[in-house]
Formats: structure tokens, sequence, C-alpha cells
């Protein structure tokens, strides 16, 4: 194996990985604040590809062929719209589902979170057929040449979208008012409570924030791989819960850190192992992590209050 | 707060395993856990009491259902037109949902037979299919299946029969053909591992390739969880220097295949079996990237013949659709029990078991004129599987066209 193709694997996993990161952002974002499992995650994000999907096939009719803004502008207008019917949806599924649940046992909103998940899962196959969608990406299909390496721009525009969320929350929740009642909320829900931070708003929030995450997470997904299914969201979904515990759920840099760890072992492991086996040594390495980190690879380690 | 977590992370585990598990003849199988009921379709002929009733299972709703409405479609249009010409075989066909899930398959079986279903259609898939098949030997209800292709559902019961050919059977067909064509010096396989219908083709391609002397540089798998990146396995097949592709998997899976493929640049020849059929009607698919991909498959709707452009013609009137494969082979399986009826002599007022007796003596003894296969006609043997010879199709301009 020469170099080359070792870098075309790396800028690969890293691709993968970034859209791991994304997800795993939403997932580790609820759980530190709202200390709970947000299963339907995947799902919202596969609603997300689906409302850019329509939005960019429906507007690419109105403009030229070949055209700048005929290029531009449904692309944009997906994004966006399907940031805000995620995110609506996300506070809406808080609202309905998660919120009578905040006083129950934390069993009882996992496993709501599940059937919130199949909920998802089966409207849109009643809604958009099991018949696969093809999601053409949203900045075209060509590719940068950096001397003999071909890297399209979908990779480039996936890893830049990470980075940059990356930075924004991380000043978001280190500067920002509403940053710091969120990670009150996550410190002591009870003290954050009594020195007047509205801890339900804070809650819903944080839904809003992941949730339009995850719409940005499937609108990358789709353009990388572009087949767009009622199912498209749950499997990545389960793959970046697993970053964001590999990582140390609850921390920022952790779900970045481990969602790009992820999807680097994830296609070296493909490449130079077993395309078979590929699966199985993601898994392995998070359990031999757990095994020396039982908190992950950034968590912190919380003594259980007795 | 951490039992929680080691329960959350076992939970996800297991529903990655279960995802692994999935079946055979879908390609999202994971999906239609929680469903709705069976949904019935039911023509009602003139002289209801004088009708036979046929029933059959498959997926209505979930991941699998484009598989599971394009064979209860293909069925209702045969039975319709043979109803409107009002002869002595009338039909009334039932179709219950199985959610591609073996066990609701046995519970939609059941249904059937509550109903009187005297003769059967079997399951649309392998997995529920295999399930029914078993119920159909033991109940003496004869079946004939549309396309549950493993070569299980028909093994040991003398009375299951298939109309599509059996996935081994596809293997075969295809390294004789990619052999005789001269296709391909290098031979690349991707297939999904955790699926009976690819594993089952891929392994007797291996074996007939070897036998025949095409030259297989390697292979390389995916399972539905991993069904989203194939650069590895592109580029494992670029560094073998293939030439030739083999994809014995499903529509989905193969178009982003040959999506990633162009991104790198890569232009083997690509060879699919029935599965990939379907590739040129997934909504917003680049057609052009199909273009030269060749495949083997029984049934083609722009054939020219009469028989296949009024069935398409029907189809696309009523259900504003182009038929897949699945469709024609059901549409086919009812006009099969037509002439096997007639040949034997049945009755609607016949039980099952004496139709069941009947029907397995003519099976092996008829030659069927279908969609599904070439002017030779269809035949079986008495162990229930077809003989028909498929056909070698090419992408051409956004279209089928025959390779001969």
């Amino acid at each position: 194996m020469d170099f080359l193709t070792l870098l075309d694997y790396l800028i690969r996993g890293l691709s993968l990985g970034s859209i791991y990161a994304i997800i795993a952002l939403g997932y580790t974002m609820v759980y530190g604040i709202a200390k709970m499992l947000n299963f339907a995650h995947g799902d919202v994000i596969m609603v997300g590809g689906y409302v850019c999907f329509f939005t960019m096939s429906g507007l690419s009719t109105s403009f030229e062929e070949g055209s700048m803004a005929g290029a531009v502008v449904p692309a944009l207008a997906g994004i966006l719209l399907s940031m805000v019917v995620c995110t609506a949806l996300g506070v809406v599924i808080e609202g309905l589902a998660y919120k009578p649940l905040r006083q129950a046992p934390s069993l009882a909103v996992l496993i709501t979170a599940i059937g919130v998940s199949y909920f998802l899962q089966n409207a849109a196959l009643i809604l958009w057929s099991s018949s696969p969608k093809y999601f053409s990406p949203i900045v075209g299909s060509g590719q940068l040449q950096v001397g003999p390496l071909s890297i399209s721009y979908v990779t480039l525009v996936t890893i830049a979208a990470c980075v940059v969320i990356m930075i924004a929350l991380t000043s978001f929740t280190g500067r920002t008012k509403l940053g710091k009642a969120m990670r009150a909320v996550s410190e002591d829900k009870g003290a954050a409570q009594l020195m007047g931070i509205n801890v339900n708003r804070t809650i819903s929030m944080t839904f809003a924030i992941g949730s339009a995450l995850a719409a940005i997470a499937g609108v990358l997904l789709c353009s990388a791989y572009p087949t767009l299914t009622p199912t498209t969201g749950s499997m990545p979904g389960i793959k970046a819960f697993t970053a964001a515990v590999f990582g140390g759920i609850g921390s920022i840099p952790g779900a970045l850190l481990g969602g790009l760890l992820l999807g680097i072992i994830e296609i070296f492991a493909g490449a130079y192992i077993s395309t078979q086996l590929s699966t199985a040594v993601v898994f392995g390495v998070l359990i031999i992590v757990l095994l020396v980190k039982p908190a992950g690879l950034l968590g912190k380690t919380v003594r259980e209050k007795v | 707060m951490k039992k929680l977590f080691s329960l959350a992370l076992a939970l996800a585990m297991t529903m990655s395993l279960a995802a692994c598990g999935g079946g055979s003849n879908s390609s999202a199988s994971q999906s239609g856990a929680a469903s709705s009921t069976g949904s019935v379709s039911s023509s009602t002929p003139s002289e209801a009491s004088n009708a036979f009733k046929l029933g059959g299972t498959g997926p209505l709703t979930g991941g699998a259902s484009i598989y599971g409405i394009a064979a209860q479609r293909g069925a209702q249009i045969a039975v319709d037109e043979i109803n409107a010409e009002g002869g002595d075989i009338q039909f009334v066909l039932r179709y219950e949902d199985d959610v591609h899930d073996p066990e609701k398959a046995v519970n939609a079986y059941n249904a059937l037979k509550e109903w009187g279903m005297q003769i059967s259609l079997g399951s649309v898939t392998s997995q529920p299919g295999i399930s029914t098949s078993a119920l159909n030997y033991e109940d003496s209800i004869f079946a004939l299946t549309p396309s549950a292709s493993s070569p299980d559902v028909i093994s040991g019961k003398d009375n299951v029969y298939q109309m599509c050919f059996s996935d081994p059977n596809q293997g075969l067909a295809s390294a004789q053909y990619i052999s005789e064509q001269n296709l391909g010096e290098k031979v690349f396989i991707i297939w999904k591992s955790d699926d009976n219908y690819s594993t089952g083709i891929k392994d007797k391609f291996v074996a007939e390739a070897e036998a025949l002397g095409l030259n297989v540089v390697g292979n390389a798998t995916f399972t539905t969880d991993t069904q989203t990146d194939f650069t590895v396995q592109l580029t494992q097949a670029k560094q073998a220097e293939a030439d030739l592709l083999f994809l014995p998997i499903y529509y989905d899976a193969a178009s982003l295949i040959l999506t990633q493929a162009n991104a790198m640049g890569y232009a083997p020849k690509f060879f699919g079996v029935d599965g990939m059929d379907g590739i040129l009607t997934v909504e917003g698919f680049d057609t052009s990237l199909a273009e030269g991909v060749m495949l083997l498959t029984p049934f083609n709707a722009d054939a020219e013949d009469e028989a296949t452009q009024h069935f398409v013609k029907a189809y696309q009137d009523k259900y504003g659709e182009t038929p897949i494969q699945f469709a024609a082979d059901a549409y086919d399986c009812v006009y099969a029990y037509k002439q096997a009826l007639e040949t034997a002599g049945c009755t609607p007022d016949m039980s099952a078991a004496d139709i069941n007796a009947k029907l397995k003596e003519t099976f092996p003894t008829i030659t069927f004129t279908g969609l599904t296969g070439d002017g030779a006609g269809i035949t079986w043997d008495a162990t229930g599987a077809v003989s028909k010879s498929p056909k070698g199709m090419v992408i051409q301009n956004g279209v089928y066209v025959g390779m001969d």
C-alpha cells in the first residue's frame, strides 16, 4: 500500500468522521444538558435530508440550467428550510414526548425516544414511500485536484462545516448567556433553577440547536452518500452515538474527536483488515477504550451521587 | 447514570446487530417493525362463488414494500384481465401484508387460510417465503411464488414452485454469460454479506467462474449498516485492476457504487443481476451514470413484444408507474395458474388439497409462455425450480436494451 492511497483513505475517513462528529454533537449536547439519550436524533437527520431533497428538486426547475443562481439558490434554500423544519420538529418532539417525562425515570425517557424514532421512520415511509430517492450533492459533484490526489468538493465542505460548527458551538457555550445557562443546567438542574434559569426553556433550546445540527448533518450525509430512504438516518445515528460515547458523552470536543476517530478507524479497518470486519473492529475499539477509560476519551468521571 | 449508560450502549449494539441480521430480499429490512395489519385487495368476479381463491403475502408496507406492492399490482392486473374475459377459470385475489417479516408472514398466511385460500402465490420475499412455504406444504395448499428466490423456499416441498430464478442459478447464469461473451478479463465482486440473496449468487458465481476459467481477482463486502461508503471496496477493485465489477446486490446500493466509482474516475464494466432492476427508477438518480451497466434479468419493460407492451401499458394506466420485474413475475404466476388449472381440469368447488394434488402432477408437464422468459417458454421440474432463459440487458440512453 503506497502513501498516496493511505492519504486518500485518510481524507475519506476524515469526511465520514466529520459527519459522525456533527451528528454526535447533537447527541452529546442533549445528553450533557437534559441527561437523556435522544435516539430519535438519527431520524431527525433523515427528515432534514428529505426536506432538503424536496426543496432542491422543487426549486431547481425554476432556474436556468447551469446558471450560477440555479446552483446556489436551491442548495441554500434547501439547507435553511431543512434547518427550520428540523428545529421545529426537535422542539415539538421535546415538548410532546419528553417534557411530560421530565420527572420520570431515565429509562422511561429512553424508551420514549426509541418510540419517537420508530414513529418518524414509519411516518416517513407513509409520506415518502420506501423507494430510495437520489440526492444530488449540494455543492455539485466536482473535485479538487491537489497533485495526484483528487478530493471532492463535498468532502471539503463537510470537513469545513464540521470545523466551523465546532468553533461556533464552543464559543456559544463558553461566552453567551444562554450557553452559560446550558452549562449551569448541565452541572446542576436544581441549583440552576434557584439561580433564576428557566430550565425547561434551556432544554428546549438545546433540542432546537441539536436538531438544527441534525439538519446540516442530514444534508451533508446525503450529499456524500446520495441515496435517501426512511432508514437513512438510523445507522449513522447509532454510529454517531457510539462516537459520542467514544469521545466522552457530554463533552463537545469529545464528540468531535470521537466522530473523527470512528470515521478513520472504520475506513482503515475496511481497507487494511477486511471489509467484512470493519464494523466489528469499530465496536471492538470502542469496548477497549471504555474498558481503559470508562468515561470515554475526553469525558469527565462523575461520581454517582448516593 | 452509569447503569443507564451501559444499558443504552447494549441497546445500541443490539440495534446495530438487528440491522445486520436483516432479511434476504430487502434493501432496508430493519424498518418496518411497527406497521399496520394486512391490507386487502380483492376483485370480485361476476360469479364470485365460481372463482378460485388465490392468496399471497408480501411486504405492502415497510422498507421492502416496493417489491410487495409491485407483485400485488402485477397479479391484480392478470386477475382482472382473466375475469374480464369471463372464461371458466375465474379468480378472487387477496394479498396480506407481511412487512417482510417471517413472523408476520405466518399471521398473514393464517388469515388467508381462514378466508379459504385454495391456491397460493406464496410470499414475495425470501425470508417470509421460507416460513410460509413450510405451511403451504403442511396444509397441502399449492404455492407458486413470484419472487421468493432462495432455494430454501422450495427445497423439500413438492408443492411449492418458483416463477423467479433461484439465487444460485443467477450466479451460474451470470458467470456463464460473462465468460461466453468475453466481457471481462479481471472480475471483482462487491457483495452484501448479511443478505442471503447476495451471498447465494456470489458463492455460485465464484464456483462457476473457477470452472470456466474466469479470473476473479478479488471481492469485498458490505452490510446494511455499512451501505454508505464504497470507496474502500472500489479502491481495492481499482488496485486489483479489475475491468469488470460483478454486483449481485440491489439497486439502491448499486446506485451509490456507480456514483462513487464515477467520482473516483474509475470506469470498469458493471454487471448486475435482477436486483439491479429498478436502478433507472430511483428518483433523482442521474441515469447517465448507469450508462453501459449490464444486467441479467428475466423481464424488460422496454421489450418490443406485444405481451410485454400490453402489460406495461395496463400497469402504467392503472398505477402510473413502469412495472418492475416483480410485477411481471406475479402477472406470469396468475396466468401460469390459469393454464395449469385448465390443463388439470380443476374447478373452483374443489378443495385446496384436491387442487394441490392435481397441480403437483400438472406443473412439471406444462410449458408456459409469459413475460419473463423467451420464446422457448418456461418450464418447471418436480422440485419446483423454474427453467427459463435470462435476458442479458445493457443500459443505453437511459433504457434497457437487449444485449444479444
